[in-house]
């Protein structure tokens, strides 16, 4: 069977369905439009695969980089960007730090633009660090509140804020 | 507490008991966590691999109260076994297939499980039935705090608890909820949520979030974010958002089915109800579709020929590894085929 997607027009069909509720009639859908409609799932874990295959993909267009990212090994475990790609999987915690270059961006495009954890601090973490990270995520609430013009919550928020600081 | 006891029984997420379990199945969060000072598992080498895993499970058996738990070395369990704790969702494919020192910690209500050495370190998950994300939370919380307490986990101050896979770094939490929704597939509306579910960065999966077809008309919608966003924002989504959403969705769905497809829904439950409680050998998938429909007919109050209790059961029954573990041998397709049919012949007459 060759023809279009009866949804979208626009790619051959490659899904076709038997509906027969409430009466029996056929659809013949692309694998795009298809999804959409959950008649099918693709599978889960490719997203980050083909993050790094598109981000690798970029970097290699750019010639002006001498050392390309290919090139990038972590000096505490000898992961490489090569290895991270066949994997899915970085090496060791510090292959956050070797490896930066290529994941920053990485991490980035995966969590809608965040590169700051504002969630839990372990319990026995520094209470520097837990200070700190509880004052990024106050500010940005307080930030929020404003932009919602939430004057109430910006007040307490505020507050928070400077009892955190000064104790 | 073991797997053999655990295995005739059916978990309390399955229990139908909470909140909006009409809809939500079932609600899940995982928090993954490291060992500062280990590499990840990808790196490891058998050795450490060992090593690492005896540290996780004397850490993590400390914690375990009298008899409230048990723990399974996965690595040796046979692989009827491994595929069991799969079907209850207490461990991922991933980990009943791998390889090397791993294992899993069960609390035997099995609201709580800890998986040793899969992708991460660790993998604390807890669920429960219907949807009550404020308790999981509460719950896992306080046991992720006690287990700080006595391993020191891989932090950093920018990108929070750090992961072996990047899409996990910060947070490292994955919040799961499990809908049922055979009334918006049977009106052909499960883009509306899809569609709500990907505008807020959200994934949804078929039941085990693996392969392309969702059996039982089960779903799972989970967060894909970990990094700048805080626990209680990504539960607050599912709570106060989307999953309200869905709920109101399926229920519109229902209700609409009911008045205006009534004869075609009738008879939907109740050729499911025919073939599940007359065929003589039968396979996994059509079990679930139809159990799926027999469900919807009981939540609509169109049909009362079986109590949740049995049909929470046959869920989990009718899977491969249920169905081996009650015959105690294993089995191949066709011989669960039949095994099946008698199992739901005999529930259903």
């Amino acid at each position: 069977m060759n023809f279009l997607c009866q949804k979208c027009n626009k790619q051959k069909a490659a899904v076709h369905i038997m509906d027969t509720f409430p009466e029996k009639r056929e659809r013949h859908l692309c694998e795009d439009c298809a999804e959409q409609e959950g008649v099918i799932y693709k599978k889960s874990d490719e997203t980050t695969n083909e993050l790094l295959q598109e981000f690798l993909s970029q970097q290699k267009t750019s010639t002006s980089k001498k050392v390309t990212v290919e090139d990038a090994v972590c000096d505490e475990c000898g992961t490489t960007i090569r290895d991270f790609q066949a994997k899915g999987q970085l090496g060791c915690p510090h292959c956050y730090h070797s490896l930066r270059r290529v994941i920053m961006p990485l991490i980035q495009r995966a969590h809608e633009g965040a590169d700051q954890h504002v969630g839990k601090v372990p319990v026995r973490a520094d209470e520097q660090v837990r200070k700190q990270t509880d004052l990024l995520r106050l500010r940005r609430e307080l930030k929020d509140a404003v932009d919602q013009e939430n004057y109430e919550l910006a007040a307490r928020l505020r507050d928070e804020i400077q009892s955190l600081e000064s104790a | 507490m073991n797997l053999d006891q655990l295995s005739t029984g059916t978990g309390e997420w399955l229990s139908n008991q909470g909140p909006d379990s009409d809809v939500v199945i079932s609600s899940r969060i995982r928090l993954a966590r490291n060992v500062a000072g280990y590499p990840f598992l990808s790196t490891t080498g058998d050795t450490e691999r060992m090593e690492l895993y005896r540290t996780l499970e004397e850490a993590v058996s400390d914690l375990i109260r009298d008899d409230e738990a048990f723990v399974v070395d996965v690595d040796d369990a046979d692989e009827i076994d491994r595929q069991l704790m799969v079907e209850r969702h207490l461990i991922s494919r991933q980990h009943a297939t791998g390889d090397g020192s791993r294992g899993v910690a069960i609390w035997n209500d099995e609201r709580r499980a800890i998986m040793m050495n899969e992708e991460d370190h660790l993998r604390i998950q807890v669920l429960r039935s219907g949807l009550q994300l404020e308790h999981l939370w509460n719950d896992i919380d306080e046991f992720d705090n006690r287990l700080s307490k006595v391993l020191d986990f891989a932090y950093d101050q920018q990108l929070g608890f750090l992961t072996a896979c990047p899409t996990n770094v910060g947070t490292g939490i994955r919040v799961s909820v499990m809908v049922h929704l055979p009334a918006l597939k049977l009106t052909q509306e499960l883009d509306r949520v899809i569609r709500a579910a990907r505008d807020m960065r959200l994934a949804v999966r078929g039941m085990f979030g693996e392969g392309t077809d969702a059996a039982g008309d089960l779903y799972q919608i989970s967060n894909q974010t970990t990094l700048g966003k805080s626990e209680a924002e990504v539960i607050e989504q599912f709570d106060q958002d989307i999953i309200p959403k869905v709920v109101d969705y399926e229920r519109a769905a229902r209700g609409s089915l009911t008045k205006r497809h009534l004869h075609q829904l009738d008879d939907r439950i109740f050729r499911a109800y025919g073939i599940l409680a007359n065929a003589r050998t039968i396979g996994t998938e059509e079990s679930l579709a139809l159990l799926s429909h027999l469900r919807m007919g009981v939540h609509t109050e169109r049909f009362n020929g079986i109590d949740f209790q049995t049909l929470s059961d046959l869920f989990l029954h009718v899977q491969p590894a249920h169905l081996q573990k009650t015959a105690s041998r294993p089995l191949d397709g066709a011989a669960r085929s039949i095994a099946r049919s008698a199992l739901l012949r005999e529930r259903l007459s």
